[in-house]
């Protein structure tokens, strides 16, 4: 099992590495505009994330937003835990990926580098953070969605379609495949993502604008650094499968 | 002679897949877990995270 030893520690240096070039960026962009969202959130009814559902559902359409409520009190050890939460979650996001993507270098037998592997993480940009994006934009607190199993499922279905339209457009020979993966990427979308009825959320929407953008972003971030490291450390085990 | 080498090098085609798929399914796990798991505990401490990565939250 020592290749799947070899396996396991690139991906999670490289997690580890882009994890935290990930949390260091989100502290400056994207957790602000949570912790204020959550502000917006706390104003109509009492935070639930179920229960506040049900509240929008009745709120008429095209109501006027609320001013935010004024910042909660938070302790430095009670900011410090949250902060110390979302760096574990972040690295734990960086190994998961790192996994499926080294485990699919290995699997595709392709020379890898670090250049090559920017493109690999361009690639993991585009399935796992554009293509999900274009149908449920990145969601603050507060915003009005569809039932979240509908929204996860749609999530993972646009993510894996994609990336399976990304391999065959990559590194299939066959054009029969080809075009079998171009249709798979494209029919998330063809069926469309699961929106309510009527948007409810009580974020501005200029935030969410703004919300949507960073995030896009720091997956860019995250998924070039992961990818060149990626490639990095998976060149010497690819090489030596082949 | 040739037996062997047809055999050793299926058998090191067998472990790259293993590998390979070893760790996608562990990755596939993780990412499960903090990206998409429900329990309350588990969605509080993901939940910047979550956000932040554009996973579907609440």
């Amino acid at each position: 099992m020592t290749l799947f030893r070899r396996l396991f520690l690139a991906a999670v240096v490289a997690g580890v590495l882009s994890g935290t070039a990930a949390s260091v960026v989100q502290q400056v962009t994207t957790v602000p505009l949570i912790l204020e969202a959550e502000r917006y959130e706390t104003v109509p009814a009492p935070v639930a994330a179920p229960a506040a559902t049900a509240e929008h559902a009745q709120s008429p359409a095209g109501h006027v937003h609320a001013a935010p409520a004024p910042a909660e009190e938070v302790t430095a050890a009670e900011a410090f835990q949250r902060v110390g939460l979302t760096v574990v979650a972040n690295l734990l996001v960086g190994v998961a990926y790192g996994l499926l993507l080294a485990g699919t270098m290995l699997l595709v037998g392709a020379p890898v580098d670090a250049r090559r592997g920017l493109v690999w993480g361009i690639g993991g940009f585009v399935a796992f953070a554009l293509a999900p994006a274009v149908g449920l934009p990145p969601e603050l607190p507060g915003m009005g969605g569809a039932e979240l199993e509908a929204r996860q499922a749609w999530w993972i279905a646009a993510a894996l379609c994609a990336a399976g339209g990304l391999l065959a457009l990559g590194f299939a020979k066959n054009r029969f495949v080809i075009a079998v993966g171009v249709v798979l990427a494209a029919l998330p979308h063809v069926i469309g993502a699961p929106h309510p009825e009527s948007p409810e959320g009580v974020v501005p929407p200029e935030m969410a604008a703004r919300f949507a953008v960073l995030s896009i972003g720091v997956a860019a971030l995250f998924w070039a650094a992961l990818g060149s490291a990626c490639g990095a450390l998976m060149q010497r085990v690819v090489e030596a499968r082949r | 002679m040739l037996n062997t080498a047809v055999r050793s090098s299926s058998s090191s085609a067998f472990q790259t897949v293993a590998a390979a798929f070893g760790a996608m399914l562990l990755g596939a796990f993780i990412l499960f877990g903090v990206g998409f798991a429900q329990p309350q505990t588990i969605h509080d401490a993901a939940h910047d995270g979550r956000h932040s990565f554009a996973f579907p939250c609440h």
